[in-house]
């Protein structure tokens, strides 16, 4: 128990900030990964067949192929990336990305792939009634989206979207390649410096149960709120 | 870029002994467990019940470093014949791999034995028949009919889980691409074409799947 101890003699608070690190990345990817179905979903669903074969596209390769090798890219790839962009505007210095924003973007990739499906699920299971109808009454395109799409939709993503989140929390546990300090490379430190890697393996286990079980809670407490009236 | 990818083919190969080992194993772990889930005994029924929370709670990764890092600190482990397997980085994959997805494919299985018409277990108790030939000749086809889609998925997801033993040493595809990248500084070209091995093979067992779909497409 007293690896565990805060301050300098144990490992207590370094897990600590791992776990609000950990906590971070997901939420950050999570809302990458919305901003992406933000815009991949209406691709899907657009009758346009070049727009249509963009979001499959998006969505078939980056559920197909593993994140650990998405991570490689983003890892390797990302400064080169951005070098070359900032060389096209005249700046030739070395350009290194902190992990965080590599990390959080990989996940919130692979997250935002999971996410349009689940969006794209949801809008086309709203009954077509409920468009033509809006439509008839004359409302407009927007509001119609916002208050009569939207809330029934959520509705039914709300559970598949709880399962991407705990895709995307346990997918962060894949950043600490790239040494982000997160609760997975935490440990990894914490078991080379006191020859104990079975116990804290175990509590980094111990932590991502506690996080998915808390935040299970939570959703559902939201997924209440949400389907009120049915 | 046409150069690796004789090196990236002959990695592939780990990956699918991987792949097909660990669905082997898990298939029979999940069935297990599949079958303590649906016990009445509430302890039995609780183990499963936990075993399965734990194993989808946690990521892949731990599951992997305990097994492959932690287990060996155990110094009792150390002496017995276990020790043969555990110490060799292929078999903790294994393990890991095989529980974890294990733990997926009992909760594909007691959802797909749950939702089963009672009718048709009564009917064939009505019939007389024994339950041990219920359980194999009408449970069973059904189950695996009603969970094939599901467990497509669960294929692809350990496909892509099996990146992860790059992470103990092993040089599957994942772990090849990582060292190509890192020697050539090739990142793009790199992920294309090791993306698309596994895209492919991706590409297979999906279609695998809708042709077993259509197989066993019988009516229940």
């Amino acid at each position: 128990m007293e690896l565990l101890a805060f301050g300098k003699t144990g490992w207590g608070d370094e897990l600590f900030y791992a776990t609000l690190m950990t906590l971070a990345v997901s939420i950050t990817a999570m809302l990458i990964g919305f901003f992406f179905a933000l815009i991949f979903t209406p691709l899907k669903l657009s009758k346009n067949k070049s727009l249509n074969l963009i979001g499959n596209f998006y969505t078939t390769v980056i559920r197909g192929v593993p994140e650990l090798l998405v991570i490689y890219l983003f890892f390797f790839g990302g400064s080169g990336a951005i070098m070359f962009v900032a060389s096209m505007f005249g700046y030739y210095e070395y350009i290194e990305i902190n992990a965080f924003i590599t990390g959080s973007f990989a996940i919130g990739i692979i997250s935002g792939a999971y996410s349009t499906e689940v969006f794209r699920g949801a809008i086309q299971s709203i009954d077509k009634g409920q468009f033509e109808a809006s439509k008839v009454l004359g409302i407009k395109k927007h509001i119609q989206f916002y208050k009569i799409i939207l809330p029934q939709m959520l509705r039914l993503a709300i559970p598949n979207l709880s399962n991407v989140w705990q895709i995307t929390l346990k997918d962060t546990s894949l950043i600490s390649v790239t040494g982000l300090v997160e609760i997975m490379r935490q440990s990894y430190i914490a078991a080379g410096s006191t020859r104990d890697p079975l116990f804290f393996y175990s509590f980094a286990a111990v932590l991502y149960l506690l996080l998915t079980y808390l935040s299970m809670k939570l959703i559902n407490k939201l997924e209440v709120k949400y389907s009120r009236g049915f | 870029m046409i150069g690796s990818f004789p090196k990236l083919l002959s990695a592939t190969v780990i990956t699918l002994k991987l792949l097909s080992l660990s669905l082997f194993f898990g298939l029979f772990i999940g069935l297990l467990f599949a079958i303590l889930r649906m016990n009445k005994n509430p302890i039995v029924n609780k183990f499963a019940y936990g075993y399965s929370y734990v194993f989808r709670g946690t990521p892949l990764l731990v599951q992997i470093f305990i097994i492959y890092f932690g287990l060996g600190q155990i110094e009792y482990l150390r002496s017995t014949f276990l020790w043969v397997i555990l110490k060799e980085p292929y078999w903790c994959a294994i393990i890991a791999f095989a529980l974890n997805t294990g733990a997926y494919t009992s909760e594909i299985l007691r959802s797909a034995f749950q939702t089963i018409k009672p009718g048709l277990i009564e009917a064939g108790k009505s019939l007389g028949i024994p339950k041990k030939v219920i359980f194999y000749k009408i449970q069973i086809p059904i189950a695996i009919k009603q969970s094939l889609p599901a467990y497509g998925n669960e294929i692809i997801l350990m496909l892509k889980g099996t990146s992860l033993a790059s992470t103990v040493t092993l040089m599957d595809l994942t772990g090849v691409a990582k060292y190509i990248i890192s020697t050539t500084f090739k990142p793009i070209e790199v992920f294309i074409v090791a993306g698309g091995i596994y895209l492919f093979m991706t590409f297979c067992v999906h279609n695998l799947i809708k042709f077993l779909e259509k197989k066993y497409g019988f009516q229940t």
